[in-house]
């Protein structure tokens, strides 16, 4: 069963600065959402809260399957995911920096290999699989950071502005991978992003962050799947 | 001047004889060496994982040693070890003095804090980011280490190699510890220092020629290591 996500009173501070202060809201499973906000208002703090790599200081994050909480094990965090603005690339092929996810989830080899070339090719990375991934610029760098997430076919993908600094073709093949994401309806994407465009073109939900908190004026921009 | 030249051509003709007394001192030094390093690089990596990865108490004084010990004076070593392993000392009953293996237990005291503090700021220069992008990736703590410690492998593969250059360059630890014995402890500096007292500058000189070459050899991979690892500052 797909999960939701509950946030309930989140505080975090930073150094004595609050980040997020009584955030809490609830997300759908198989729903596209956009987050927008300030910057320094606390989206990419609160993405990584959700991503449980980060612990809030106050509040809990809760994962639903149906009515029933999942517990914050190495499996939760393994069906969900964060493509981070840099995106962390290793210093290796591209090929190994996609395989990661699937070697550290003890996949077979072929398998690895199959998934990694299918992930590469719809990112359009296929061509510099070989290539070390500290050498690709900017705008493939983040191709890779999504194929690095898809291939791990998260149920929850979380995507701190994915296309920040990069050049409008790479930005329009990663509006199409999440378009993809969308259409297919398996997985929750949330997006961080200063564009507002880019937030209607493809989110269902539409949240605005400010001063640490989600503002009451969510707003639907289209019917969830 | 004439013997000084004269002394580099007889050398230079022992290295491409391929002198039996040569050959043996080298491959002895390579092995004393070559054991003690990766004894020594077997247990710092770990400890520099330990220090770069883990907050726990104590951890700055465990780096504070490490550093000073980084300039342990080789003769402290080799008196350390001689009392250790002499027939009166603690480990006497081993009766490992004046054996190659006492010579590998001085190298790894002498290598052990160098490529364990090298190491460890490799590892803790390695950009946080990493460990996120690790982490969100699925790994379990114990693969986020892993990968933070791959990514810190060219600055370890440095630290082995400056942990070598120290051990093939000293002389005063294993001469204490090994007696310099001819055909069985006698290595490529124990050789020179000898070999020099006794105005015998052909084999000091070959031996000479080749810590040199050891040397530059050394340098040219720590660079191509080094110019390997520069990768990400450079993009």
């Amino acid at each position: 069963m797909s999960l939701r996500l509950k946030a309930a009173g989140l505080y975090k501070s930073y150094n004595g600065k609050t980040v997020i202060a009584d955030c809490s809201f609830v997300l759908q499973e198989g729903r596209t959402y956009a987050l927008m906000g300030p910057n320094g208002c606390g989206k990419s703090t609160l993405l990584r809260i959700c991503a449980l790599i980060e612990e809030p200081d106050q509040g809990e994050i809760t994962y639903l399957s149906g009515d029933v909480a999942v517990q914050k094990d190495m499996a939760l965090r393994r069906r969900i995911t964060l493509v981070l603005p840099r995106i962390g690339a290793f210093n290796t092929s591209v090929f190994k920096n996609v395989a990661y996810g699937l070697q550290v989830r003890g996949l077979p080899r072929d398998a690895i290999r199959n998934k990694v070339l299918e992930a590469l090719d719809m990112v359009g990375l296929g061509h510099k699989k070989g290539q070390n991934a500290l050498t690709l610029s900017s705008g493939e760098t983040q191709r890779l950071g999504i194929a690095r997430a898809m291939v791990i076919e998260p149920e929850i993908l979380f995507l701190d502005e994915p296309t920040a600094s990069i050049d409008r073709k790479n930005s329009e093949i990663i509006e199409g991978i999440i378009q993809g994401m969308k259409k297919e309806g398996r997985s929750m994407v949330v997006i961080t992003t200063h564009d507002m465009t880019q937030a209607e073109r493809l989110a269902d939900v539409l949240m605005v962050m400010d001063e640490g908190k989600i503002k009451e004026n969510l707003r639907r921009v289209s019917e969830a799947p | 001047m004439n013997s000084f030249f004269e002394g580099i051509s007889k050398a230079v003709a022992l290295i491409f004889n391929l002198d039996a007394e040569l050959l043996q001192i080298i491959l002895l030094s390579l092995r004393v060496s070559g054991s003690a390093l990766m004894i020594a690089t077997i247990l710092a990596v770990p400890t520099a994982g330990l220090l770069g990865l883990k907050r726990f108490h104590g951890r700055g004084a465990v780096i504070s040693v490490l550093n000073t010990f980084m300039g342990l004076p080789p003769v402290v070593v080799g008196l350390f070890v001689y009392l250790l392993l002499s027939r009166s000392g603690p480990m006497g009953f081993l009766a490992l003095l004046y054996s190659p293996t006492a010579m590998i237990i001085a190298q790894i005291i002498l290598s052990y804090p160098i490529v364990a503090s090298l190491c460890h700021t490799a590892i803790v220069s390695v950009d946080p980011i990493v460990k996120q992008a690790s982490m969100v990736l699925g790994a379990t703590p114990f693969q986020v280490s892993l990968t933070v410690i791959n990514e810190a492998r060219y600055g370890i593969m440095s630290a082995v190699i400056a942990g070598f250059g120290r051990v093939t360059a000293e002389v005063g630890a294993v001469m204490m510890v090994g007696g310099n014995i001819a055909g069985f402890t006698r290595v490529m500096t124990t050789t020179i220092a000898l070999e020099t007292d006794k105005g015998n500058f052909e084999l000091a000189l070959a031996l000479g020629i080749i810590l040199l070459a050891l040397s530059l050899a050394i340098n040219l991979v720590l660079r191509v290591v080094q110019k390997k690892g520069n990768l990400r500052a450079e993009t």
